[in-house]
């Protein structure tokens, strides 16, 4: 099965976030980047299926995005493709440049993560499928293929839903798919010898524009009390009569 | 702005999320003179129509299609940009649900529009809407505005407190759209109901355990303390990775973002990517025993003091006051 996985590089989850100079992005500073997490299944997935077909990886970013496709080669993709965008665009714009890289795949299966852990947007997975008509199936769990027939499972709320399709499609990957191989050292030492195809992105205008960045309100005078009966009734009190929650 | 409100059902029926969008909706509308309109889209879902009179919706569309007794993101989605397009409608609020962040994108492309997701406030500046979203894990907000002539806002669930007005009366009209047979290439063929069970994401009160409880057979401190508020359980990941409880229940970046009124978090240090998934509740209690841990930073009330002891104590008091 041919399989395109793409990956985004995004700041490590426990990165501390400082608002840039320009009071709209953060900065850059100090950020240390990783694989996105949700990718790190859905190329884990993609290896799995793979049997004799090719794992192409796709990636948007500049040149520091290359970190995350070399640790795509060392896990094991056969292909990677730099998608070369020196500023972040919105979700809409990488979707198109993904999808034009996409066409000329034609992959059976094309696998994305459920969402990029730095904007948190879950976009770029339903917009390729419209972008390519493709069906689409988002935040999956687990997924089996009979010949063509693709039928997956995911949590939503209340329960799971079983969720049938036909290849090729899309699919979005949510944690609990697989258990995501970690590199071996010779591996890392490997990729870093193999080549990164570049391309230019598709130059699409943002259809959003960001007006400001800031780091949420702390919350002031928390009321913390020592644990004594008292304080539980008296937290019990403060709930009911004072937050009106209870 | 003509403003269109995609109100979600399942099997039938509605959810506090309906209502919420509703309320947005027509507060959009009445801070820029504009007009709204709710779709509901399924099969046999125009008795819904009377349901949302009383959050102001005058004018309900009904999309119906047999095809539609189960969800499928393709016709959904289908049926929402038609419904737009033949309103001209030029906003479209969808709530982000699990079903939501599988329309939204899907509307945005077929009107062309931008997209902000997971909103958790709409202001208007100058006779546009400003979004302002959680971005980071909830480290970062930003405010967006939409460059295009069309716009669709994803709504976070729990966020926009739905109101009531007075004195409205629905009237629903049907509307038909073509669909194609590759609008229904991917279908719901089957859901499975966790019985008996309130979900995280759908509950106004949750009580959320961590590491701090030892094993899966203390749970049951969780499970009453969540019974007595009449809420949910949540778990933190350190306890789901361990296989105390399942992934459904997991609050954070890998699990569930949640916006209770009251969220309770015990023996839960408070990692950023817990914080992730609940920092936008209305209220957050914490109980640790550490008093340095970092879910007192985020907290409008706590004890520091053992689970074990606190959270007996603490259940007795609430059903007390509950008179049971
Ligand atoms: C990519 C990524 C994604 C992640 N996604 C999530 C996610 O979705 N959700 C999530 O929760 N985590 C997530 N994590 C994990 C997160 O970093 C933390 O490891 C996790 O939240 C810790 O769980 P915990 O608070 O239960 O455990 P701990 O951090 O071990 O904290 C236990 C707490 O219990 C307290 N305690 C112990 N005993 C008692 C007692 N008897 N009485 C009172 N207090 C007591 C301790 O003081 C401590 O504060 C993610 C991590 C990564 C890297
Ligand atoms: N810059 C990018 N390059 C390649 N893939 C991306 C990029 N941004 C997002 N994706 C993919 O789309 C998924 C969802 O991202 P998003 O919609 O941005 O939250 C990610 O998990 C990636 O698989």
């Amino acid at each position: 099965m041919n399989i395109v996985v793409c990956v985004s590089h995004t700041p490590d989850t426990a990165t501390k976030i400082v608002v840039g100079a320009d009071g709209k992005t953060i900065d850059p500073k100090g950020v240390k980047f990783i694989p996105n997490p949700y990718d790190e299944f859905a190329v884990e997935e993609g290896l799995r299926r793979r049997d004799s077909g090719t794992l192409t990886l796709l990636c948007v970013g500049d040149d520091s995005a290359k970190e995350t496709l070399r640790w795509g080669l060392a896990v094991g993709a056969d292909k990677a493709v730099l998608i070369k965008d020196a500023q972040r665009n919105d979700s809409f714009s990488v979707a198109n440049s993904l999808a034009e890289a996409i066409k000329g795949l034609s992959p059976d299966l094309v696998l994305v993560g459920r969402q990029s852990i730095d904007y948190d947007s879950a976009q770029v997975g339903p917009m390729l499928a419209e972008l390519l008509d493709l069906p689409v199936v988002s935040f999956v769990t687990s997924f089996q293929i009979n010949g063509t027939t693709l039928i997956a499972e995911r949590d939503v709320e209340g329960g799971k839903e079983v969720v049938e399709t036909t290849l090729p499609c899309i699919i979005t990957a949510q944690k609990g798919l697989n258990e995501p191989r970690y590199p071996k050292l010779p591996d890392i030492m490997k990729a870093k010898a193999k080549p990164i195809e570049e391309r230019p992105a598709a130059s699409t205008p943002d259809r959003t524009r960001t007006i400001g960045m800031r780091l949420p309100e702390k919350k002031q005078g928390g009321k913390i009390l020592e644990f004594s009966p008292e304080n539980v009734r008296e937290l019990v009190r403060l709930l009911h009569e004072e937050a009106k929650v209870i | 702005m003509t403003i269109l409100a995609y109100i979600e059902q399942r099997g039938g029926q509605l959810k506090k999320n309906a209502f919420e969008t509703i309320t947005a909706a027509r507060n959009l509308a009445a801070s820029t003179g504009g007009k709204f309109s709710a779709l509901l889209v399924g099969d046999g879902v125009a008795g819904l129509a009377s349901q949302l009179a009383p959050y102001g919706a005058a004018d309900v569309i009904v999309v119906e299609d047999a095809r539609l007794a189960q969800f499928s993101s393709g016709a959904v989605s289908t049926a929402i940009a038609a419904v737009a397009v033949a309103e001209s409608a030029n906003v479209v609020l969808i709530s982000n649900t699990l079903h939501g962040k599988d329309l939204a994108p899907r509307v945005a492309v077929k009107l062309s529009a931008g997209l902000v997701p997971d909103c958790v406030g709409l202001d208007i500046n100058d006779g546009n809407v400003v979004a302002t979203r959680p971005v980071f894990a909830g480290k970062a907000r930003v405010d967006v505005a939409v460059t295009t002539p069309n716009k669709v806002f994803s709504l976070r669930p729990n966020v926009f407190t739905a109101t009531a007005v007075e004195g409205v009366s629905a009237a629903a009209r049907s509307a038909s759209v073509n669909f194609g047979e590759k609008d229904f290439a991917t279908r719901v063929v089957e859901t499975k109901l966790n019985t008996g069970k309130k979900d995280v994401a759908e509950a106004d009160v949750i009580v959320s355990g961590g590491r701090g409880f030892k094993g899966p057979e203390n749970f049951n401190l969780v499970e009453n303390l969540a019974e007595a508020f009449g809420g949910a359980v949540g778990a933190s990941r350190a306890v789901v990775d361990a296989g105390w409880r399942p992934h459904s229940e997991q609050v954070g970046q890998t699990g569930k973002t949640v916006s209770p009124s009251l969220y309770v978090a015990c023996a839960i240090s408070g990692a950023v990517q817990h914080l992730a998934g609940m920092s936008s509740s209305k209220y957050i209690v914490a109980i640790n025993k550490d008093k340095d841990a970092p879910i007192f930073g985020v907290a409008d009330y706590g004890i520091i003091g053992d689970v074990f002891e606190v959270l007996p104590a603490l259940t007795q008091e609430v059903n007390a006051l509950h008179g049971k």
